[in-house]
């Protein structure tokens, strides 16, 4: 009894006066405390996962990608206005500029407004790799890794990996060349092979670790001469110089800044699976 | 006697308890790397938030404790930074090491580390958090790392100053940093704040 009732007193007390937790112990608990829970009712799609061979990487090598849910589309402009409805933080007014930059929703006339002609079903843009992560947390996801992403653009609407096509990678530039084609709403061309839709055809999109790839800045150069920048810098070089629409990709991804925002640059959800 | 012993423990569990540090009065720069709210251990194992960092120009840098290529170097930066700030400075300022290798870089790991290194004096803080934290620091500083095998990562290697209120003030890239101007940035942002 005594021992009970000592155990008690030091655990009072310590509740008393400890403020923050003590935890001395890895992992260190980042819980975001600070988001608004925000419902959202898109899909998610079962990726089996399995291995790939990044653009990318050390030479030839192989990528094993883990099952995880993937978002069967982005997110839309309306599922993004709950969110900074929920959490007034990241309202456009409110952002702190460590965040993102000037052009944060940009084309938003106020807080909780979408543009006048805005679609709200298409996906929305002008968010940063911040604004990104913080309304995946709040819908209980993130963003889908680099090589999730990759894995998934593989596939054509038959088959899982249709990169070595004809074809493949000239179509997909196709649609990359379209003008304005992120103020379409989702969901209306063909999904993959997975049931994943929109994964070219209307915007670019963000990645949990799109800046984990070491080059120059400017890919286009065919050799990486900034080798003193980076650790170990001369792991990396172009796998699949064939597959030119990942390379625009990685080319894209190399110039960002997680604050940065683009006029067609958005993001869709994933989430870890439990199923095997 | 053993109510003695609850006693003299009860007393000692207050006493472990730090007071939190005192929140800053005046808001936060809207740029501040304060406005991160993941929380770290430094190399005692304590808790506590980047914004704890605060009143003090950092010069940070993020490296792994087990790397054997380019992290020696900007290790060896970092301590001819320090031996180039005045002495009458030095404790207006702090030299923070971020490791991106959490799992290895424990406290113990780190303090370790330090000692090796002849890092062991107050200025010197090291830090670890888990991957979420790391990976968001490091695109504040827009520092690109990717682990490339279960011991090695590859990653870009820059020194960042920030002034005491967490506002970035210069940037360094490249293993051919110029310790001087970084020493001088430092005397600056101390003299300014």
């Amino acid at each position: 009894m005594k021992k009970v009732s000592a155990v008690i007193v030091l655990g009072f007390l310590s509740l008393v006066c400890c403020n923050k937790p003590q935890e001395k112990s890895f992992p260190v608990a980042n819980e975001h405390h600070e988001l608004k829970k925000v419902n959202t009712s898109v899909k998610m799609v079962y990726i089996p996962g399995g291995a790939y061979k990044p653009f990318y990487g050390a030479d030839s090598a192989w990528v094993t990608v883990a099952p995880f849910l993937l978002d069967e589309r982005p997110v839309t402009n309306k599922e993004f206005l709950d969110f900074v409805t929920a959490n007034p933080s990241w309202r456009k007014s409110k952002i702190k500029s460590l965040f993102s930059d000037s052009t944060y929703l940009h084309d938003w006339p106020a807080d909780l407004e979408l543009p006048p002609n805005a679609n709200p079903n298409a996906p929305v843009c002008y968010v940063s790799w911040f604004a990104a992560k913080a309304f995946a947390n709040s819908v209980g996801k993130r963003l889908p890794t680099l090589d999730e992403w990759e894995f998934v653009a593989m596939a054509d609407s038959v088959s899982i990996n249709a990169r070595s096509k004809p074809g493949y990678s000239d179509y997909i530039i196709s649609l990359y060349l379209q003008k304005n084609r992120q103020f379409n709403p989702v969901k209306l061309s063909t999904p993959n092979y997975w049931g994943v839709y929109n994964m070219f055809d209307l915007i670019w999109e963000w990645t949990d670790d799109f800046n984990s790839i070491l080059t120059t800045s400017d890919s286009r150069v065919g050799e990486y001469d900034d080798k003193g920048l980076f650790c170990a810098g001369s792991a990396t070089s172009a796998t699949d110089i064939l597959n030119y629409a990942a390379f625009m990709r990685f080319a894209l991804r190399t110039t960002l800044r997680a604050n940065y925002t683009v006029a067609n640059l958005g993001f869709r959800c994933a989430k870890d699976s439990i199923m095997k | 006697m053993k109510y003695f012993s609850v006693l003299v423990l009860s007393i000692l569990a207050l006493c472990a308890c730090k007071s939190p540090a005192p929140k800053q009065q005046e808001a936060l720069p809207s740029n501040s790397v304060f406005n991160l709210t993941s929380q770290w251990q430094n190399q005692d194992g304590d808790t506590l938030q980047l914004q704890d960092l605060n009143g003090k120009t950092l010069v940070v840098v993020m490296i792994y404790t087990s790397c054997k290529s380019a992290c020696p170097i900007l290790v060896a930066k970092m301590k001819k930074i320090e031996s180039k700030i005045s002495r009458k400075d030095i404790d207006k300022v702090s030299l923070v090491l971020v490791s991106i290798d959490p799992e290895t870089d424990t406290p113990e790991h780190l303090k370790e580390f330090a000692k090796t290194n002849g890092m062991d004096e107050k200025q010197w803080v090291f830090l670890r958090s888990n991957e979420e934290a790391t990976h968001e620091l490091a695109n504040v500083l827009a520092m690109k790392y990717k682990k490339i095998s279960p011991i090695d990562f590859s990653h870009s290697n820059i020194i960042s100053v920030f002034n005491p209120s967490g506002v970035l003030v210069s940037q360094e890239e490249g293993l051919e940093i110029n310790v001087d101007g970084v020493a001088n940035t430092v005397a600056k942002t101390v003299k300014g704040s």
